[in-house]
């Protein structure tokens, strides 16, 4: 069992302020995502609750107790660094013991609890090598078996992937999903790679310039962003953002006019927006369709042909840019017109503040 | 673009050139302790001599070597080690812990090494009087522990600064706390840039002569004393003085040669990473 409660947490430096007050619960056995781009303070979060930062103001709470002035050994966690950070002086099996043989745990104990983690990630036939005798993908895994045989309340994930190739990472990827399963324990993951995010977190904290922009899960922030910078952020091939007018707004949505004669209505509550209102319209590659009999009019500049699906760059009369995702076996031709349709219950309404109208309908899975 | 023949041996014989002027004078002395008195002094010198061991055998029946050579060693030895013990945590703070006065203190540490040591001797000679340091050998490990410290702390900073300090805070996590984080993993890892510099402060302590001169008499005197007391005023006794030179400094030559590898993959150690 262990819960973390983050409680208005805030980290300041000499002259700026990192962390701006960021207030979280990380529930037991929970896959916790903190996700942003770089220097979004989602870092620097981590090792606040690692202990590894001072706390400048709030409370940070692991099972209930306050542990701001508690030293990072004594929070019982465990961390797996970007660069690994295997002592490189010592064999794989004196890594994953070091921490037991520190706490003075007796030899026969510690071996035992290295084979088993080792037997969890396959790392039976490197035990007595160096860490300079592995490849990337073994020094990671070795650097999660030093934090598996300590049997932390939590564990820390800092960037853990970013240093292995893309295959590779895929893969890690799935073994530390799997890892969660086995584990049942509860993990806080940081990564700036939204692709990781939206298929490992059970949560998804968006971190801007030390600002949570939203908590949720992957597909509450994938269908229901609460701003453009979330919207813009998660999803990938990312979403179509365009500057657009209000042209009416009903219990039925907001009308919205845009630029390349784009017009549709979007079944959003109204809130605040009127006729003439400023907005952005948001709407995803995969929610704009080629459509003979579609509404908006335009030549396919590029495509990205990915095998399964193509994505294609198309110019609408104006020049205004959107990215269209079409099946693989998709056949437009470059540089001939094109004609687009919209889904209107899946696109996005943004007010003159950013934030998103909410829709009218739910998407049933985030319910 | 690969050098011409014409170039490598130019600089081969200038490397040689160089290599012979600095080791001239050593051999030369090397030579003289084996000559007489007389055909130490001849001019123009003698290429061809009886080589005797009368110098090495007044060397001898004049001064206890050994008492000299062992003052050296526990000297050269107590400073370094004691410069060591100050400067690895000291270092280790300034690497891991900076603040915005580590830059400032580190320049601080290092101008007094900018000072003629001659400037601070009639303070350091009263204070070692007044608490009765004079001439022992503590007196000598604390005022050379004092004068390596400087250099110490430099190399050992800049050697832990190559540490990343992730491994650092990975065994901050695993609970090894600050001693425990010095011990088992910033130590091991940095050993041979920590053995450089105890190599090189070993070499400073063994030859300085200015302090152990004024400081040390009879009691504490190494071989450097040992070396300025076969010197005479007159220039007289070239070969005695050559022969005391050449037992002082043997055992530094031959430690140096011995260690050399490790001495020069120290102190490359950050510039080829």
């Amino acid at each position: 069992m262990a819960t973390v409660a983050l409680r208005d947490l805030r980290k300041s430096y000499a002259n700026h302020e990192a962390i701006k007050g960021v207030t979280l619960d990380v529930e037991d056995r929970e896959f916790v995502v903190f996700v942003g781009p770089s220097g979004c303070g989602k870092s620097t979060l981590l090792r606040m609750i690692a202990g590894l930062e001072e706390i400048s103001a709030g409370d940070l709470l692991i099972d209930g107790k306050r542990v701001n002035d508690v030293g990072p050994a004594q929070r019982e966690l465990a961390m797996v660094f970007q660069s690994y950070a295997l002592y490189p002086h010592m064999t794989v099996a004196d890594n994953m013991g070091f921490a037991l043989k520190l706490a003075g745990v007796k030899t026969e104990e510690r071996n035992a609890k290295v084979a088993e983690a080792a037997r969890i990630l396959q790392l039976e036939p490197y035990l007595q090598r160096k860490p300079g005798q592995l490849s990337g993908g073994q020094r990671q895994r070795v650097a999660i078996g030093r934090s598996i045989v300590r049997n932390p309340k939590v564990f820390l994930f800092d960037e853990p992937l970013s240093n292995l190739d893309a295959a590779l990472r895929g893969q890690m990827r799935i073994e530390l999903a799997r890892l969660h399963e086995q584990l049942n324990a509860t993990m806080i993951y940081v990564t700036h790679d939204q692709v990781e995010a939206m298929t490992m977190a059970d949560k998804i904290v968006v971190l801007q310039a030390g600002v949570v922009e939203q908590i949720g899960s992957p597909l509450e922030l994938y269908h229901h962003p609460r701003n453009v910078f979330v919207a813009g952020f998660m999803g990938s091939p990312r979403m179509n953002l365009l500057p657009a007018t209000v042209t009416g707004a009903d219990t039925n949505g907001v009308a919205i006019s845009g630029p390349g004669g784009i017009s549709v209505i979007v079944p959003v509550e109204p809130g605040s927006l009127r006729a003439g209102t400023k907005v952005t319209f948001g709407i995803r590659p995969e929610h704009l369709t080629v459509d003979p009999n579609g509404t908006l009019n335009g030549r396919a500049m590029i495509a990205e042909r990915l095998g399964g699906l193509t994505l294609l760059h198309v110019e609408l009369q104006d020049g205004t840019l959107l990215v269209v995702q079409t099946d693989g076996a998709d056949a437009t031709r470059l540089h001939e017109p094109v004609r687009l349709s919209i889904s209107a219950p899946h696109a996005h309404v943004f007010g003159p503040d950013g934030l998103s109208a909410e829709h009218l309908r739910r998407n049933p899975l985030t319910v | 673009m690969r050098p011409s023949i014409a170039k490598k041996i130019a600089i081969a014989l200038l490397g040689w050139g160089i290599a012979i002027v600095m080791f001239f004078p050593i051999f030369w002395m090397f030579i003289t302790g084996f000559k007489s008195e007389v055909d130490a002094v001849s001019t123009p010198p003698h290429l061809f001599f009886h080589p005797t061991l009368q110098s090495y055998a007044e060397v001898q029946s004049r001064a206890n070597y050994w008492l000299f050579a062992m003052n050296s060693v526990i000297i050269s030895v107590g400073g370094t080690v004691l410069a060591l013990l100050l400067a690895i945590p000291a270092a280790y703070v300034m690497a891991f812990f900076p603040t915005h006065r580590t830059r400032g203190t580190l320049l601080w540490m290092l101008s007094t090494k900018m000072l003629p040591p001659v400037g601070v001797l009639i303070p350091i000679y009263l204070i070692l009087r007044a608490t009765g340091l004079l001439d022992t050998r503590t007196g000598l490990v604390l005022i050379y522990m004092l004068m390596n410290l400087p250099i110490v702390v430099w190399m050992l900073f800049t050697f832990f600064k190559e540490v990343p300090r992730e491994i650092l805070e990975a065994g901050r996590m695993d609970g090894a706390g600050r001693m425990g984080e010095l011990r088992h993993v910033l130590m091991p890892l940095s050993l041979p840039g920590i053995a450089s510099t105890g190599l090189l402060s070993l070499i400073l302590c063994w030859n300085e002569a200015f302090w152990s001169l004024n400081l040390t008499s009879s009691r504490a005197a190494p071989l450097t004393a040992f070396i300025a007391s076969f010197s005479s005023p007159e220039g007289l006794f070239f070969a005695k003085l050559s022969a005391a030179s050449t037992l002082a400094v043997a055992p530094i030559l031959i430690f140096g040669w011995l260690s050399q590898r490790q001495l020069v993959r120290g102190l490359t150690f950050g510039a080829v990473k």
